[in-house]
């Protein structure tokens, strides 16, 4: 501590953790911190660590919530590997965040807090301030709790209503620390807040942190940190959400497409986050349908789909294993169709709030009988804006479901999102004939996909179904060559998208080299961030998008690299379905914690595979 | 009028290869069904047929109409989907006892629950057909099948009980080859502002020939069944000389309906204790109760989904403008 300045730390960027109590109000804290932050100019990256436990007793390790921010001035590809900084309002957000800080990292704690008892419930032996536990850190000491009732002391409030501004005396303390503007938060906090007791005491609170950085010794203990505005390219921005990228992007293909949505979902976890942010879309046309269970909610969407609205169903891994029937009853009857998946640790219930990427061979190969289905995915919060779009396209263009990965950590991290243009984009072009319809199952020549003729069409009567149809006619066929071919129009239809999606791109760094990483979904920025601070010329990261059909140039730009590296958050998925698909022989790097990969795990691998 | 009516009926049956097996009750049901569709005159293109798996399931194929044969036990969430996108279709779910009670037990609970403006045809055979006769959900206890070589072990479901249970608005039931019986109730249903479930008392011949003789042979049917009337007494028998009435533990009793005439009950539709009386009865201490035996008002489901939908479905805003709503900032 004695080594520490009022100065600028002449760092890049600077992660912090918010950690606390459910009802500590963390994750509204962390969230403005990051508007501030965006306001000032910096880039960041945010993840939202949230209990399992819907009210876990207060105090104890497993209902700690936090929030992790990464910001700077450089460019920020991650919510960061380890926090420099922890603001623990309790013993439990100390104990639990502990093993995941950088050494030297700064902890600001609320001694308020660290009572007998909720030493108790951390399951500290012992106040760890008394002992060796936090030698190799820097202790900022500071009685939130008590500052903050004194502060809020005139609004005559209840003891528990005035501990209620805690979060915002600390916010306003680390708006200090940062050198931000605090009347951007306090217009803010103006339009959260109703009740004018409420605000005044929260404005107060907050205003009471900035300052008490500003004039107390704290100052000495404290650096500030400073970072020059990141270079963004112009334009508007908004702070997004995983799970909202997603939803905008479902709505913003049925605008292109010019039909309504039926979003048809049960909840679980993680995927629960996109059918709330939908339920508040209606005004976009979007519809919501929760279902008695899995395979109601992916049937509703089958059957809306029918009835000419743009089907589309989501849950994670266990949901979409039983929703695996009716995926191939759309295939079958070549339905458009969306399929989201939110993945999470598995096999079972697994680790319901952690990630992973290990639903990939699922969605590629996990039906019965020959049956392809496209898949996407996501690789960055805001990238669920376009690849959502892409999946509504491809579905509707060629008749198909279309499965969509993104995961867990996706949903529920946030950064800086270049807003686009809806006006910009191509429109979706639907084949929903209504007369003169002469063949109803006649085929587009390019597509090979059946024209979307909807009840209430007239001269479009017609059945589909589960059975084998006739090539020609759609009727039920069990004739043998009829289903061969049948079965190889399933496979070409598939396979053909491949002429309708973009070439692969090398995401950094040279198109040919020494090693590609390739990765795909939620490793994007890790994997990205990694090759930025190697910064070795031969070196590139491949990220896949579209999964199935791979883009067509996929083989010739892998093998214009000495090695390939796939890291994953799996047991080596896509490295098997790269042996498979394009007959490469890549070196499989694997994590299978429920952790997203840190930077620096990643560069030690690709260090040690160019070094080898 | 005859002749025209003719002419309708002919454009409800489709092109397709009808594959029942000589003797099935599915093609009585099938005939009484293009029969009530000519009937009530409904266009076509606005009809649609939704159907799980099993013998009955194939319908669809036959009638010319819109159809979906689907995956089994699944056709209400399908037919569910489809009504709320397309709410103005007059759809109708046929299904089997192993279809809607056994796997698609959890739709059918939910569909009713709901109430969406549908009609469910339950083809009720006791039986599994279509993979080569293993006892159902509503086979009786005792029922030798290939899988129950000694008899099966577990009770029966009600199909209408069930309903009744799930908060169904509309219960009734025909036997397959009851024409008149079975027209007049798949018309009602039609009407039926909510889910109406019909149960179809469908003969096996292969499977399980004569389940229903108890009830539906020409000796039995005088004794053993009971046609229901709203607001009309609920007698049967030989020149209705046989009445239920209710005893003061309230059960049914049959009893002489000219000695007790003023005891005997009047059949109400919307009375649900009557309802489960009524549907709980079976032979030989009791007839068993055929028609409409409930129908009853409630709120429908399609109705309220664009009721509280802001936007009723249509697009109002574009995504432009809702994300850039709230807190943006402007890099120049």
């Amino acid at each position: 501590m004695n080594n520490m300045k009022k100065t600028n730390i002449d760092e890049k960027a600077i992660t912090i953790r918010f950690a606390g109590d459910s009802g500590d109000g963390i994750q509204l804290m962390g969230a403005q911190f990051a508007k501030s932050t965006a306001l000032k100019g910096n880039d960041f990256a945010t993840f939202s660590d949230f209990p399992a436990e819907i009210r876990a007793p207060a105090g104890s390790e497993f209902g700690v919530s936090s929030y992790q921010i990464n910001l700077g001035s450089a460019k920020i590809m991650t919510s960061g590997d380890s926090p420099s900084v922890l603001v623990a309002f309790n013993p439990a957000a100390l104990k639990v965040n502990l093993p995941l800080l950088n050494s030297g990292a700064i902890i600001i704690i609320n001694t308020g807090a660290f009572t007998k008892r909720n030493l108790a419930k951390a399951k500290f032996d012992k106040d760890p301030r008394l002992t060796s536990a936090l030698s190799s850190f820097q202790l900022v000491e500071l009685d939130i709790d008590k500052l903050t009732s004194e502060s809020v002391l005139r609004f005559g409030l209840s003891k528990s209503k005035a501990s209620r501004c805690k979060n915002f005396l600390a916010l306003g303390l680390i708006l200090w620390v940062f050198g931000h503007d605090i009347e951007k938060t306090i217009s803010w906090i103006n339009k959260l807040f109703i009740d004018k007791d409420t605000i005044e005491s929260n404005k107060t609170a907050l205003k009471a942190g900035y300052f008490f950085g500003e004039t107390n010794e704290v100052s000495t203990t404290l650096p500030k940190y400073f970072f020059p505005p990141s270079d963004f390219s112009s334009g508007e921005y908004r702070n997004v959400k995983g799970s909202d990228a997603l939803a905008y992007g479902l709505a913003a293909a049925a605008e292109l497409a010019d039909l309504p949505m039926m979003f048809c979902s049960y909840p679980i976890t993680p995927a629960s986050s996109l059918l709330h942010k939908l339920s508040e879309m209606e005004e976009l046309g979007i519809g919501v349908f929760q279902a008695e269970d899995e395979i109601a909610s992916i049937c509703a969407a089958i059957g809306a789909s029918y009835g000419g609205a743009i089907g589309v169903t989501s849950s994670s891994g266990p949901g979409i294993s039983l929703k695996t029937e009716s995926i191939n009853l759309a295939i079958n009857t070549e339905l458009p169709l969306v399929i989201i998946n939110s993945q999470r640790g598995g096999p079972s219930t697994g680790l319901p709030t952690k990630t992973e990427q290990s639903d990939l061979l699922q969605a590629v190969y996990g039906r019965s009988a020959d049956a392809p289905i496209p898949v996407l995915s996501v690789s960055t919060a805001s990238d669920g804006f376009d690849i959502a779009i892409e999946a509504v396209r491809i579905a509707i263009h060629h008749m198909t479901p279309v499965i969509l990965l993104t995961d867990g950590f996706i949903n529920n991290s946030s950064h800086p999102w270049l807003l686009p243009d809806i006006k910009k984009y191509k429109k979706i072009a639907i084949n929903q004939p209504k007369r003169d319809i002469k063949n109803i199952f006649l085929r587009d020549k390019s597509t090979l996909a059946r024209p979307w003729i909807i009840p209430g069409t007239k001269g479009g009567i017609h059945r589909i179904g589960g059975i084998e149809k006739d090539f020609e006619t759609g009727n039920i066929s069990y004739d043998p060559d009829n289903h061969q071919k049948m079965t190889n129009l399933r496979i070409n239809k598939i396979k053909n998208i491949s002429n309708f999606i973009p070439n692969q791109e090398v995401s950094f760094g040279p198109a040919r080299g020494k090693l590609a990483v390739v990765g795909w979904g939620s490793s994007f920025g890790a994997i990205n961030q990694s090759l930025r601070s190697i910064s070795n010329k031969n070196v590139s990261q491949i990220h896949i998008n579209y999964i199935s059909p791979f883009p067509k140039n996929l083989k010739k730009l892998l093998e214009g690299f000495e090695k390939v590296l796939v890291p994953e958050m799996n047991m080596g998925q896509l490295s098997a379905l790269l042996k498979d698909k394009l007959n490469l022989n890549p070196i499989s790097f694997c994590k299978v914690t429920g952790q997203p990969f840190l930077v620096s795990e990643l560069i030690k691998e690709i260090n040690y595979c160019l070094d080898e | 009028m005859k002749n025209k009516k003719n002419k309708l009926e002919h454009n409800f049956s489709s092109s397709q290869e009808v594959r029942w097996c000589p003797g099935c009750g599915d093609y009585a049901v099938l005939k009484t069904m293009t029969q009530t569709l000519s009937k009530i005159n409904l266009s076509p293109e606005n009809i649609v047929f939704v159907s799980g798996i099993g013998c009955a399931s194939r319908m669809p194929y036959y009638i010319e109409t819109y159809g979906f044969h689907t995956i089994h036990g699944r056709a209400p969430s399908i037919a569910t989907g489809l009504k709320i996108s397309q709410p103005d279709l007059d759809i109708w779910v046929i299904t089997g006892d192993g279809d809607a009670l056994s796997i698609g037990g959890n739709h059918l609970l939910h569909t009713l629950r709901r109430n969406l403006n549908l009609n469910i045809i339950l083809f009720n055979n006791e039986v599994y057909g279509l993979t080569k006769g293993q006892f159902s959900p509503t086979s009786r206890i005792g029922t030798k099948s290939p899988s129950s070589p000694k008899g099966s072990i577990g009770s029966a479901v009600n199909a209408g009980l069930f309903a009744l249970g799930a908060g169904g608005t509309f219960i009734a039931r025909a036997i397959d080859t009851d024409k008149r019986g079975l027209g007049s109730v798949l018309e009602s249903a039609h009407f039926h502002k909510g889910t109406s479930l019909v149960e179809v008392f469908q003969n096996c011949i292969v499977y399980n020939d004569k389940v229903f003789s108890n009830f539906t042979s020409k000796e039995n049917a005088i004794d053993f069944q009971i046609h229901l009337e709203n607001g009309k007494p609920l007698l049967f028998g030989k020149d209705n000389s046989k009445g239920l009435r209710i005893r003061n533990n309230l059960e049914l009793e049959v009893v002489d309906s000219k000695n007790n005439k003023d005891d005997i009950l009047i059949h109400d539709e919307t009375n649900p204790v009557l309802s489960q009386l009524l549907l709980s009865m079976e032979p030989p201490e009791f007839p068993v109760a055929l028609g409409v035996i409930r129908k009853v008002e409630k709120q429908i489901y399609e109705n309220n989904f664009y009721e509280s939908h802001s936007s009723k479905m249509k697009r109002k805003v574009s995504i432009n403008s809702v994300i850039r709503n709230g807190d943006i900032w402007t890099i120049t």
